[in-house]
């Protein structure tokens, strides 16, 4: 398991050693509460004695840490394990061993009380099946979480009202969920999220059962949200070209444990095994690389070169490469030089997801 | 009886049987239950319950005193009321659960009411429905919601609600009228009794089948326990919670009349029952009217508001209802202080059709008498009789028009061995073994049939469709009818429910395959099987018995008329709500019409029709009971007898004993359907 380091200062969310053991005495295999058995090989092994004692191993060992303004994606299978992880994450499923810190303090040792009002105030989620009160409609769905704080109707719809403008909701005010489609459902879902100004953001698979077209539409709606607003957001999905979407960082989960940790690019020029290969076989990584993943730093910029974004695609750049050998100049955001990149850097970076180079004859 | 494992259990069964019937010999207490080995019963459960009532006896009369104070309010309020106001409020709740085709339905019922002569009686026996159904609410909910939050109460309570709603609602009374004494309250307590169970089962149901991402979603947007309850698990199961209501009010309005039957109170059971026994038909059928009137307004009124769409509750222009509600009833109050009319019904206004029709009744009678004889002998002679004496003697040349001589038995073995002959020979000795014990079974008839293969025939039913478990509790449960001593009346019982649902079942079906196939007859059938459903078993009587007078041919139609209902119902439903894929592919592949129907769409809806068979049986042996009032033999009527005579023992063993039966047929034919469900991945749910 790979941990991208990163500086703990502007950590919001820290996820530490968390196992969830389902089965009749799921808490005899842990002395330690904090979940630390020691190294990975260590924690493997023990989730494997456990599963041979016909308990079920529904996250083991799982770290990870989300930065302030990040949006960190679990990517997995179904049955990976990453439901059971968000919900441990907001405590809608107990943890059986662990520490899930926020801010620095651990929010598995909050009681019940501390509890509801961390969830009134500190975070907000969104549920793949869009979990909206059939007996609500728009607004007070999506004031909701405001009534149980025990704010008047007149403040809590003023409130929601302005979340509803912000996911374009405006005119659906008084329908009920009943009469909106998936899409506007779902942004109901995250507007009600939203609307308590949550510092976490935890979205489970919240685009995963609208249309493509509508879920496209809706992932650009996301990130245009998080770029207005910067929440620290955990962010689960079953789909790997979702989570390269929208992913800042993400993990990808299976059986329980976590594969790998890293940039979107990160998973896909070092896949961690064959089995985060398997994914990253499919990606178009032309489109994925950027001129910034593969440029190379140590060459400077020399006379009559072109200069590009660091955000430019590879696929972009393709034909310009094709006609100038040398290659060309990638900036960085401050328009500073950052290093080049020419046809063999392409070539080299779209190799290293070849399986066996061997099938190759000289 | 498909099951090739257990043929050899049923073979044994049919020798046995033959050997016992022709042979008894030395077994003869194995054919007739002997009399010595009945324990009796009955006295000690009276004992049991004079001891009771001495030691408690005060406390349930001070509990009778203190409810009987809400229903001389209730009582008394409707009493007060202008029947004008009455209607503008009742047209008012029309309106608001449904629209103004339910307001005027209520106006047009009431009116009724009013018109011809029966206003006081409806109104005191509505009083008691209005007091029962909030405390059957009240504690179906507490109980529903003590069962959601704990498992352990569930396995307690379940249990207890089976056995509440198969005990014959006759059978309540019994105890209640023991304890109470005579009077208002014991309508009250039987109709509490009676009431709460739907409402438990609903709050339960309602309540835990609220989507677990509701629930997160409701946690997750910080609510405490209460809130959780109240704000997202209520209002999430209203309408399962409101369904509840509907079924709760209808099961009160039901026992309230039922109650009538002890007598003394001035409602409008009673005046069904008194003038049905003084063969008053005209009134009997327009008292009937009235309740069943009342029945589809309450049940109208309570499933518009428990299926209402939340989109209407919210529309802008309902909040202004309740103001020009009010105002109506002010005014209309000081209207009829000033107007007579609108205050009580005046008498010049009464009408009473009743002697018309009671002539016009016996007209029909004397001019079709050799008609209605004829279906009715002829019913008795090739129907009832074979069954109930069997074969073996219910042909004689005085009915038959020949005697059964030894040769014509020959004759008749041997027909019936050729058909299990050839039926085995392709390929179904299943079917060849069921159609020579039921050969064996007509000839020797239900009631003489020996009492060990009777027993052995239904433990063996439990045993192949449920299992071991079933087996054994069908085992004790007719165990107990031996002990007990009701087994002679448990199979007259069986007899007279038997014929009849085996009627309802195979007419009801191919009414319900008739109805799936034309939108015409399903439109026709469906508003008479809904009003049959909500009738007040005793109106189904009295059309009845005013052409057939009392006897069991009355009884058998009078089921017939009730249990056909769910038959119909399910098997149009299972017919119509079959996956379209299924349909569309059987088309392309070529299916007929014909081939559609017999090979692929009453397979697929056959759980569906097992169930209605199951609900069938439920509803036959529900109006079994009432028939006693007709004159049937059997458990319904020792617990009538019981009733009358406040015999606890009698009317309880005969009461326990239904419900036996009830339970038996329950489970039997439910894990048929149940069975079918599984092995086609389908789910069923009663309707």
């Amino acid at each position: 398991m790979t941990s991208a380091a990163s500086p703990s200062s502007d950590v919001k969310l820290s996820c530490r050693n968390i196992w969830k053991i389902y089965g009749p005495d799921p808490n005899q295999y842990f002395t330690n509460r904090n979940g630390n058995i020691g190294s990975d090989e260590d924690a493997s092994k023990h989730a494997a004695v456990i599963r041979d004692a016909d308990h079920i191993v529904a996250s083991a060992n799982v770290s990870f840490d989300v930065h302030v303004g990040e949006i960190f994606v679990i990517m997995g299978l179904s049955g990976s394990g990453k439901s059971t992880m968000v919900r441990c994450l907001s405590r809608l499923v107990e943890p059986t061993a662990g520490e899930i810190l926020l801010d620095g303090s651990n929010l598995l040792d909050i009681n019940k009380e501390e509890l509801i009002e961390f969830r009134r105030h500190k975070m907000g989620m969104v549920f793949q099946n869009f979990g909206l009160m059939p007996h609500l409609n728009v607004v007070d769905n999506i004031a909701f979480p405001l009534e149980l704080q025990g704010m008047g109707q007149d403040e809590r719809r003023k409130q929601a009202q302005e979340v509803i403008e912000l996911v374009g909701l405006e005119g659906r005010e008084s329908s009920f969920p009943s009469q909106l489609s998936g899409g506007q459902q779902q942004r109901v879902g995250i507007a009600r999220s939203l609307v308590v100004k949550p510092e976490l953001w935890f979205l489970d698979e919240p685009f995963s059962a609208l249309d493509p077209l509508i879920r496209k539409q809706m992932q650009d709606e996301f990130l245009r949200l998080q770029r207005e607003l910067h929440k620290s957001i955990v962010f689960i999905t079953h789909d790997f070209m979702e989570a390269l979407r929208v992913a800042d960082r993400m993990a990808i989960m299976r059986d329980g444990e976590v594969v790998q940790i890293g940039r979107p690019v990160d998973l896909i020029l070092n896949p961690a095994d064959s089995y985060v290969r398997e994914f990253t076989n499919d990606v178009p990584w032309e489109l994925v690389l950027t001129a910034g993943d593969i440029a190379d730093t140590s060459r400077k910029r020399a006379k009559g070169m072109g200069q590009i974004s660091k955000n430019t695609n590879v696929a972009t750049l393709l034909p310009y490469l094709a006609d100038h050998e040398a290659g060309v100049v990638v900036l960085d955001e401050n328009d500073k030089d950052l290093g080049v990149v020419n046809a063999r850097n392409v070539v080299a970076a779209l190799a290293s997801g070849v399986m066996d180079p061997a099938q190759v004859t000289e | 009886m498909s099951k090739s494992s257990h043929l050899p259990y049923w073979i044994a069964l049919l020798i046995v049987t033959l050997i016992l019937h022709f042979f008894p010999g030395p077994f003869s207490a194995l054919v007739k239950y002997p009399d010595s080995l009945v324990l009796g019963l009955t006295d000690p459960m009276n004992d049991a319950m004079r001891w009771f009532v001495d030691l408690f006896g005060p406390l349930f009369k001070a509990i009778g005193w203190l409810l009987e104070w809400p229903i001389k309010l209730a009582q008394w309020v409707l009493a007060l009321l202008p029947w004008s106001v009455t209607c503008v409020i009742f047209m008012a709740l029309a309106y608001a659960a449904s629209g103004w085709r339910l307001a005027l339905f209520a106006l047009i019922s009431l009116l009724y009411m009013a018109c011809i002569g029966y206003w006081p009686q409806s109104m005191n026996s509505l009083a008691i429905v209005l007091i029962s159904v909030p405390m059957a609410i009240g504690v179906g909910f507490a109980f529903g919601v003590w069962g959601f939050r704990s498992a352990r109460a569930k396995r307690l309570i379940m249990p207890l609600l089976d056995l509440l709603q198969t005990i014959p609602a006759f059978a309540y009374l019994l105890p209640i009228l023991i304890l109470f004494g005579f009077g208002t309250t014991v309508g009250l307590v039987s109709s509490i009794l009676y009431a709460f169970p739907p409402m438990v089962r609903n709050t339960i149901l309602g309540l835990s089948s609220v989507s677990p991402t509701l629930i997160e979603a409701g946690e997750i947007s910080g609510a405490n326990d209460r809130q959780l309850f109240w704000k997202v698990r209520m209002p999430a199961a209203r309408n399962q919670l409101l369904l509840g209501v509907n079924q709760t009010t209808m099961a009160s309005l039901s026992m309230v009349i039922i109650a009538s039957i002890i007598g003394g109170t001035n409602d409008i059971g009673w005046e069904v029952l008194s003038t049905m026994r003084k063969a008053q038909f005209g009134e009997s059928l327009l008292a009937g009217f009235v309740i069943a009137l009342m029945a589809m307004l309450l049940d109208r009124i309570s499933y518009g508001f428990a299926t209402q769409d939340r989109r209407q509750l919210s529309a802008g222009s309902k909040p202004k209802l309740p103001h020009y509600v009010a105002a109506a009833v002010v005014i209309l109050w000081l209207l009829s202080l000033v107007i007579p009319f609108l205050a009580v019904w005046p008498e010049a206004l009464v009408i009473d059709p009743a002697p018309a029709m009671n002539l016009a009744l016996e007209n029909f009678i004397l001019n079709w008498r050799i008609a209605l004889e004829t279906i009715k002998n002829s019913a008795f002679f090739f129907l009832m009789l074979p069954v109930k004496i069997g074969l073996s003697q219910a042909v004689s040349p005085f009915t038959w028009g020949f005697a059964l001589t030894p040769i014509l038995v020959a004759i008749y073995a041997a027909i019936c061995l050729a058909a299990a002959a050839w039926l085995y020979l392709s390929r179904k000795a299943g079917a060849a073994v069921a159609l020579l014990i039921f050969a064996a079974f007509a000839y020797i008839s239900l009631t003489n049939i020996p009492w060990i293969a009777l027993l052995a025939l239904f433990v063996l039913l439990s045993y192949q469709t449920s299992g071991t478990n079933l087996a054994i509790g069908t085992a004790l449960g007719l165990g107990f009818l031996l002990v007990a001593g009701v087994w002679p009346q448990s199979v007259l019982s069986l007899y007279l429910c038997g014929v009849a649902v085996l009627i309802s079942f195979s007419l009801g079906t191919l009414i319900g395959i008739w109805a799936a196939g034309s939108a015409l007859v399903s439109s026709i059938v469906r508003p008479i099987i809904d009003t049959l459903q909500t009738m007040p078993l005793f109106v189904i009587l009295i059309p009845f018995v005013m052409i057939f007078k009392i006897g069991e041919f009355t009884a058998l139609l009078a089921i017939i008329a009730y249990a056909i209902v769910p038959a119909i119902r399910y098997t149009e439903h299972g017919l119509r709500n079959l996956p379209a894929d299924i349909i569309e592919s059987a088309t392309t592949l070529g299916c007929t019409q014909r081939q559609l129907l017999m090979k692929v769409k009453l397979p697929l809806a056959l759980p569906a029709i097992m169930l209605g068979l199951n609900q069938t049986v439920i509803y036959g042996i529900g109006m079994l009971v009432i028939t006693a009032l007709v004159g049937t033999n059997g458990l319904g009527q020792r617990i009538y007898i019981g009733l009358g005579d406040g015999d606890f023992g009698v009317g309880m063993t005969a009461g326990i004993g239904m419900a036996i039966i009830a339970i038996i047929a329950d489970r039997i034919t439910q894990s048929v359907s149940l069975k079918r469900q599984q092995k086609l991945g389908l789910k069923m749910d009663i309707l």
